[in-house]
């Protein structure tokens, strides 16, 4: 174990550092006082394990591919930007375009996150990405989202309150969204269905629940006392008669 | 085409003397244009189908077949032509939007062709590229402000360069677009002429990797292929922020091209549509693609130049200096007559500018900014031959892409039916029976071909100037002069009028 303090360090130095580690078969490292460094963990590949102490800067995990990242704070935009595998574990919020064409790997939030989270998520054989947000998301979850799994928890949500933002799944032709307890019907894009997740869904979304509780050391049985609705594209090809051939 | 009122738009005429009902325009044609009649025993054709691509033609043994325009004319009228009446039809009927192949076809000027090159007489003398070096060789990359050197050493590493051995590069054609022949043949072209081939944003194909050092690869907004290996496999990496052919708008493969190889190669299922939405949603700004400049940097080590690839629009000086001040290595500039395989009709024949006026809108701002050597200059969007290529050079460019041209190299006729993935001549396909027709490595001795041929008369021309290397005419404008070009023109494109 390795222990770097990144106060004052900065992003292309920190990066650096951390990639030698890895290359050299660090097997966990933690970086302490991280304040908005960009790219962290960025191209990074392996069964590393990564803990963050601060708040990582934009596009962290980008690319990456393999290794687990924890952060002990909130996350900036762009988390696991282009991501292939891997698990990131964030103990605050995260801002915008999590997962943005994300192929593999799970990504955990306790709080909330921002714009455009999981926008073109994509799966590929047995790579099927998953995120699991604690809180609730801004607009444009899962926009053109072509595969993988969201699931929005809404813990902190009232019951009055929604846990999507408005063009939820706007332009989606794959994968599924989860949102737990209720969803407004009105903030989703045209080409979502809402259905209430059957019992097969309920395996599904039971697996990423026990992980989120065990992280985040939540009740998984009050998590799951309340029901979830499904939300999936009618059409995995929405724009297939637009054109004249 | 099933539209009620739409006329064949060729004739074809069979010789029925020369036809021997030998059946083998049937099996060329993917259109089904000629059919065989099995109780006649006799080939016949079916005007509608035509796409006057000549593969028929070519391949009928005993030369039996013509292919003409249909001269059926609606009545004349210099408003509503016969394409603009034919293209409401087939919108009337499938209520879709147009689409189409390959590059503008509209009548609009061509700068290049008014654009004349200088040669020495008497006063200088001009050099014979037969008998005496001649310089083609060009680095792609960021030029530091000034070296630091010790003891005849250099005492820092310079930034990442592409180094060509000539001016010229295969531009974007994502495999999904074009056959997996046809990139491999790039691909192969690319590394015996010591170029670069470009991957766009259809992955790259594990058997194609043997050739990453001459291989350019893509991000692009759908990021169809892109993992850490992706980015370390080839020389270069490009953000393709828009393209000459469909400026501000992004791509549909549909899934009818998405079989097992594409799949794989793009890592998305079998049989999807793979969406490029218009804009890359981590974008937003300068700061943003400076972002993502950074983060594919970062990601690599700093070992690879970044490319930014745009379409040439209204303010490209100024948004060129963003992409240049946000960390770019080499900016493309894609112009209004660049190729594609599938583009809404109206975006291709309408938007954007000429690369012409662009590059020189481009290399006029960097050089006034003072900031020209911290970026590379291609230019894409219609390079036809050798001379282009030496009066983008001389306007500003650093190097050229060209697409459209190494297709026909390769044996497009420019039927524009690029969108249909029916190509006659395996080029843009995925159809397995029509790939095979383009041989790999007879394509790529084809593009070898022409670009030795270039090569050799850009070597000329250059000799010509009294010029013996490409670095010298690098915004030389002194050795472009204008014709047929009012005021306005010569004083964007910053050269003089012929004459002058």
């Amino acid at each position: 174990m390795r222990i770097l303090d990144a106060l004052n360090v900065h992003y292309r130095d920190l990066n650096k550092i951390v990639k030698e580690l890895i290359n050299s078969g660090e097997s966990e490292i933690i970086l302490k006082n991280v304040h908005g460094q960009r790219y962290i963990g960025a191209g990074a590949k392996g069964n590393h394990k990564l803990i963050i102490e601060g708040i990582p800067g934009n596009d962290m995990a980008a690319y990456m591919d393999g290794l687990t990242i924890s952060i002990k704070g909130n996350a900036q935009d762009a988390v696991g930007n282009t991501m292939n595998s891997g698990r990131i574990i964030v103990y605050g919020n995260a801002g915008d375009i999590v997962g943005y064409a994300m192929r593999g790997g799970e990504i955990f939030i306790l709080g909330d996150v921002g714009y455009r989270v999981g926008i073109h998520m994509k799966e590929y054989e047995d790579k099927k990405p998953v995120i699991v947000i604690g809180g609730k998301a801004g607009d444009f979850l899962g926009e053109y989202m072509a595969g993988g799994i969201i699931i929005i928890l809404g813990l902190n949500t009232s019951d009055a309150e929604d846990s999507i933002g408005n063009f939820c799944g706007i332009g989606m032709h794959g994968g599924t969204i989860y949102v737990r307890k209720h969803v407004n019907i009105n903030k989703l894009g045209k080409e979502v269905i809402a259905v209430e997740a059957s019992m097969e869904d309920i395996c599904i979304i039971a697996g990423y629940v026990k992980k989120f509780s065990h992280f985040f050391n939540i009740d998984f049985h009050s998590v799951m006392k309340e029901k979830f609705i499904k939300l999936y594209a009618h059409d995995s090809r929405p724009y297939g008669k637009l054109y004249a051939y | 085409m099933s539209a009620a009122y739409l006329t064949p738009e060729y004739i074809i005429e069979r010789n029925k003397e020369r036809c021997t009902n030998c059946q083998i325009c049937v099996k060329q044609c993917s259109f089904g244009a000629h059919s065989f009649l099995k109780e006649e025993k006799i080939v016949v054709s079916d005007d509608a189908k035509c796409v006057n691509c000549h593969r028929c033609i070519v391949y009928c043994p005993k030369r039996a077949l013509v292919i003409k325009k249909n001269p059926l004319e609606f009545r004349e009228n210099a408003n509503w032509t016969d394409k603009a009446i034919k293209e409401i039809y087939k919108q009337a009927e499938t209520g879709g939007i147009l689409l189409c192949g390959m590059g503008n076809d509209r009548p609009y000027p061509i700068y290049w062709d008014h654009i004349l090159i200088n040669a020495s007489q008497v006063t200088n003398p001009s050099i014979d590229p037969l008998r005496e070096p001649m310089e083609l060789k060009t680095f792609l990359g960021r030029k530091p402000d000034k070296l630091k050197i010790q003891n005849g050493k250099l005492m820092e590493d310079l930034p990442p360069q592409l180094e060509l051995e000539m001016p010229v590069m295969f531009s974007a054609m994502s495999f999904g677009s074009i056959s997996y022949n046809a990139c491999e043949a790039l691909a192969m072209a690319a590394t015996q002429l010591g170029i670069m081939y470009n991957t766009g944003e259809g992955g790259f194909h594990k058997n194609l990797r043997k050739y990453g050092k001459n291989t350019i690869v893509q991000v692009a907004s759908g990021r169809f292929g892109v993992d850490i290996d992706y980015l370390l496999a080839g020389a270069a990496i490009e953000i393709k922020i828009g393209q000459g052919a469909k400026p501000g708008i992004g791509g549909h493969l549909p899934g009818e091209k998405v079989g097992p190889e594409v799949s794989a190669t793009r890592m998305i299922p079998l049989g999807t549509d793979a969406l490029s939405p218009a804009p890359h949603h981590d974008i937003y700004s300068i700061e943003d693609l400076r972002q993502l400049i950074y983060s594919l940097k970062e990601a690599t080590d700093y070992q690879k130049p970044v490319l930014v690839k745009i379409a040439a629009v209204h303010n490209i000086a100024a948004i060129c200096s963003g992409i240049a001040r946000a960390g770019a290595d080499i900016i493309v500039i894609d112009g209004f007559r660049g190729g594609t395989g599938a583009a809404p009709l109206r975006i291709r024949d309408n938007v954007g500018i000429p690369v012409e006026f662009a590059l020189a809108a481009v290399d006029s701002r960097l050089r006034s900014e003072g900031i020209r050597n911290q970026i590379s200059l291609v230019c894409g969007g219609s390079i036809r031959n050798s001379a282009d290529i030496i009066k983008a050079i001389a306007l500003g460019a650093d190097a050229v892409y060209i697409g459209s041209s190494a297709l026909i190299a390769m044996g497009c006729h420019m039927c524009q039916m690029c969108y249909t993935g029916k190509c006659n001549w395996g080029i843009a396909t995925q159809n397995p029976d029509l790939a095979k027709r383009l041989n790999p490595k007879v394509a790529s001795t084809k593009l070898v071909n022409l670009l030795t041929a270039w090569a050799n008369e850009m070597k000329e021309m250059l000799g010509g100037m009294g010029i013996n290397a490409i670095e010298s005419l690098r915004g030389n404008r002194l050795m472009l002069r204008g014709i047929g070009l009012n005021d306005r023109e010569l004083n964007i494109l910053g050269i003089k009028a012929a004459g002058e």
